[in-house]
């Protein structure tokens, strides 16, 4: 895709120029992506947009699909499918927040290289879309922080290295103030990983249990009490990456709905026909807008197109899965395995059963902020609605009922 | 993989009697010429074009204006119309500069659409702008089109298009019959709803002759036109009486065929544009609304049963948008998309959006909403006609279903689990 401006032009050259050469002399089919993912940080194309010497170049954002285009082309892998939370969320919080230039490459680097596998750990039992009320804590000694607590939906927590945690400093002051942001060595004592079984029957998330473990103030980022202000940066890039790129038509979940409806014709009916039109039609829609907030994104404008991705990404998915399993008849009700597997990935399995993406669907609309919340987002953030009631503004957290 | 391959799908033979002709030398595609941006990205020049054009609907197409218009007998302000055309080029945009246009293309046309769209300009947009002229722009040249098109991008002159207009298009659909292929003809046969035809100085008829579809252009006077009370106050229909009436032909068989096609294509465009214009109007005044109208001690818009409303009514505004523009860009540039999937998306999705967001629209607004003084209720007219013109968005599904289920080439079939 071309880009707007004719600055862009000649970064885009300069970008496509640096990959081509990366991926020249680490040939990404007989080099490990070890190698291959560590030159491009070195040549500051794991993050295009990061400063120089910290896997970036400095440049517009949307220029990474540039590299990343020319590594799959190559036969190379994306960083970001390996490492998904730590490219996505873990590396533009440390960029931001770190305490030192030389803490952020000696976490970027091995991060980029996916050497360390990276995870979140903000959710907790009692505080769910309502982040910001989280109990975890965390008490000082000393040059060292003190946590204990429970974290939950955390993936890819039993393959990582670091873990991006949010934990509660100060309870009397109210809930958004009181919170501090550190990076967990996941591999220490007091770290406690139990696999969280799902009701598809596997296990792609965990439970974090924190006894006791200790953090050195080194792996604090940004200000004590000031935990909030960072983990909104860790969330929104979040979001982003779970709104997704648009791919070509036809592709995705609806693939899965014209596959099955090419292999079923005994099951068509006009009613079914008419179900699957409007959700080929929706897809495109979906496909469309996401296509236009990229373009809008390039000039440097980001509009209300993309926020609403998330929400209608999720939504999408159920209905159209719950259309595969009226179309499939009685034999979606049959289900092959439900015998605890872990995932040591996230995304797509190709292997995955109709039924079992199917009830994988339902996690869509919950994970990465529930659509009710994701509702109220759009209404204030995006149209400048009034905020909801709320029971907990400027009280000292510790006075909040919670439950 | 489910690569859909639709530009390959075939377009389905008019009708069974209809005789095969000997090919007719292709004609270049219309609009082919036009320089175009990048998919959904606007230049600096239509940009101006919209906030130019915003600012005058904003000061001659008021809210007090459109209610004056909609109680005269013709409708809408004939000068108006005029100063559209002649001062501000907006009706000819997408015409090119060696018939009289401005050369700009669809795009810039889709904008101006929705910019008026949006104001419920009265006006004969959707015969002249939507139908009329493009039918003339694909035609091939000819004394009848060298003589029209100019008058109605002028504004001079204003049209309206005769033809099956709560469909898609569809060359076997056409009531009128047409006698005759010289220069003359003389037509028979009557349409209940033609939108736009009592405001307009002549008709534009698709009608059906000896060797296949013709298209005609007779001067009203010459036709029997009886205006019909309308459910859209700003867009009014009228019964077109033809028994007899003499026409001129404009082109006949392939050629007209492509005329009316690239017509029904370019309304399905401007239409769309139009409900996005629409749309958009209505949420606005609704957010605004719901952050004032205090109930229960805070304004309606904090509670959530009412912003999760507008926010659905964002998320459908947008992807109304998406498709509206993606058409535009498909029609004016066909190695984008297959053009008439495009539309059918756009058509779909918009009329979908713009009806459920007028009618969100006056329940967000309560009481005052469903009242004759607030404009809530010109606009849902606007949006409900605006749904069954050219086709609902069922009749656009069903084309998708043909063009992208039926077309299904090989598929790869899910892995279901057999327990």
């Amino acid at each position: 895709m071309s880009p707007g401006t004719s600055t862009t032009t000649s970064d885009a050259l300069r970008v496509e120029e640096a990959a081509r050469k990366v991926v020249a002399e680490h040939d990404p089919r007989s080099v490990p992506s070890e190698e291959l993912l560590g030159a491009l940080f070195d040549a500051g194309l794991a993050w295009v947009s990061f400063p120089e010497g910290l896997g970036g170049l400095g440049l517009s954002r949307g220029l990474q699909s540039i590299v990343d285009g020319i590594v799959v082309d190559a036969g190379g892998p994306r960083g970001f499918a390996l490492n998904p939370i730590g490219y996505g969320m873990g590396a533009p919080t440390v960029v931001e927040y770190a305490q030192s230039t030389e803490q952020a490459r000696d976490w970027l680097r091995p991060l980029a290289t996916c050497e360390d596998i990276w995870c979140q750990l903000f959710s907790e039992p009692g505080a769910g879309s309502d982040v910001a009320g989280l109990a975890t804590t965390a008490v000082r000694d000393g040059d060292e922080w003190v946590l204990n607590g429970q974290k939950v939906w955390t993936t890819l927590a039993h393959v990582s290295r670091w873990g991006m945690v949010v934990a509660r400093t100060d309870p009397d002051q109210p809930k958004h103030r009181g919170l501090t942001y550190f990076v967990l060595d996941m591999h220490q004592p007091g770290v406690d990983v139990r696999p969280l079984r799902q009701m598809t029957g596997q296990a792609e998330f965990n439970e974090v249990y924190l006894n006791d473990a200790r953090i050195p103030d080194a792996n604090r980022l940004g200000e004590v009490g000031a935990g909030w202000k960072v983990a909104i940066t860790t969330l929104m890039n979040e979001r982003t990456a779970i709104g997704g790129v648009a791919g070509k038509r036809g592709t995705g979940p609806i693939a899965e709905a014209l596959g099955l409806w090419s292999a079923m014709p005994e099951r068509r009916t006009p009613v079914l026909r008419d179900r699957l039109s409007a959700l080929w039609t929706k897809t495109e829609a979906h496909r469309l807008t996401l296509a236009r907030a990229r373009r809008t994104a390039t000039k440097g404008q980001p509009g209300p197109e993309g926020s609403v991705s998330k929400l209608v990404a999720a939504e999408l998915n159920q209905d159209v899965y719950e259309f595969c399993m009226d179309l499939l008849g009685p034999e979606a009700l049959l289900y092959d395995d439900y015998t605890l597997r872990r995932a040591d990935r996230i995304g797509h399995d190709p292997g995955a059963t109709l039924q079992q993406r199917f009830l994988r669907s339902r996690a869509n609309t919950i994970e990465g902020g529930t659509s009710e919340v994701m509702r109220n987002i759009l209404g204030e953030r995006v149209l400048g609605l009034p905020g909801d009631m709320r029971a907990d503004s400027d009280r000292p957290w510790r006075e909040v009922p919670r439950g | 993989m489910a690569e859909n391959d639709d530009d390959k799908t075939p377009s389905v033979p008019a009708s069974g009697d209809e005789p095969v002709r000997p090919a007719v030398p292709e004609e270049p595609t219309v609009q082919a010429t036009v320089p175009s941006t990048p998919e959904f990205d606007f230049s600096a020049e239509q940009n101006e074009l919209r906030t130019g054009l915003r600012r005058f609907v904003e000061r001659q197409s008021d809210e007090a204006t459109v209610r004056r218009l909609i109680e005269t007998d013709l409708g809408y302000d004939r000068a108006l119309w005029g100063r559209l055309g002649s001062e501000l080029g907006a009706l000819a945009l997408a015409v090119p500069e060696d018939l009289g246009g401005a050369g700009a293309g669809l795009v810039d046309q889709a904008i101006a659409a929705e910019e008026l769209g949006a104001a419920l300009f009265c006006g004969p947009l959707l015969g002249t702008v939507g139908l009329a002229i493009p039918a003339l722009v694909a035609a091939p040249a000819g004394p009848v089109r060298d003589e029209l098109l100019p008058a109605l991008a002028e504004g001079t002159r204003t049209a309206a298009f005769v033809g099956a207009l709560f469909a898609p298009y569809d060359p076997s659909a056409t009531t009128i019959a047409s006698s005759g292929a010289g220069e003359r003809t003389t037509l028979s046969g009557t349409v209940e709803q033609v939108p736009d035809a009592g405001a307009a100085d002549v008709l534009l008829v698709a009608a059906s002759g000896p060797d296949g579809p013709v298209l005609v252009a007779v001067e009203s006077a010459d036709a029997r036109i009886t205006v019909r009370g309308s459910l859209d106050l700003t867009r009014r229909h009228a019964r077109v009486d033809l028994d007899g009436a003499q026409g001129r032909v404009v082109a006949s068989g392939a050629g007209a065929d492509r005329a009316i096609r690239h017509a029904y294509a370019v309304a399905g465009v401007l239409l769309a544009a139009e409900q996005v214009g629409i749309a958009q109007h209505l949420l606005d005044i609704t957010v605004a609304y719901a952050k004032e109208r205090l109930q229960f001690g805070r304004p309606i818009g904090s509670f959530q049963a009412v912003k999760h409303r507008c926010a659905d009514m964002l998320v459908a505004v947008e992807h109304a948008r998406s498709t509206a523009y993606h058409a535009a860009w498909a029609v004016q540039d066909p190695s984008l998309d297959d053009p008439e999937l495009a539309v059918a998306i756009a058509q779909s999705t918009c009329s979908e959006a713009c009806y459920r967001i007028a009618a969100d629209a006056i329940q967000m607004h309560g009481g005052i909403g469903f009242t004759w003084e607030h404009q809530a209720h010109l606009y849902y007219k606007r949006a409900i006609a605006d749904a069954a013109l050219l086709g609902s968005a069922e009749a656009y599904r069903e084309v998708v279903s043909s063009r992208v289920l039926d077309a299904l080439g090989d598929v790869r079939a899910p892995v279901v689990a057999t327990g």
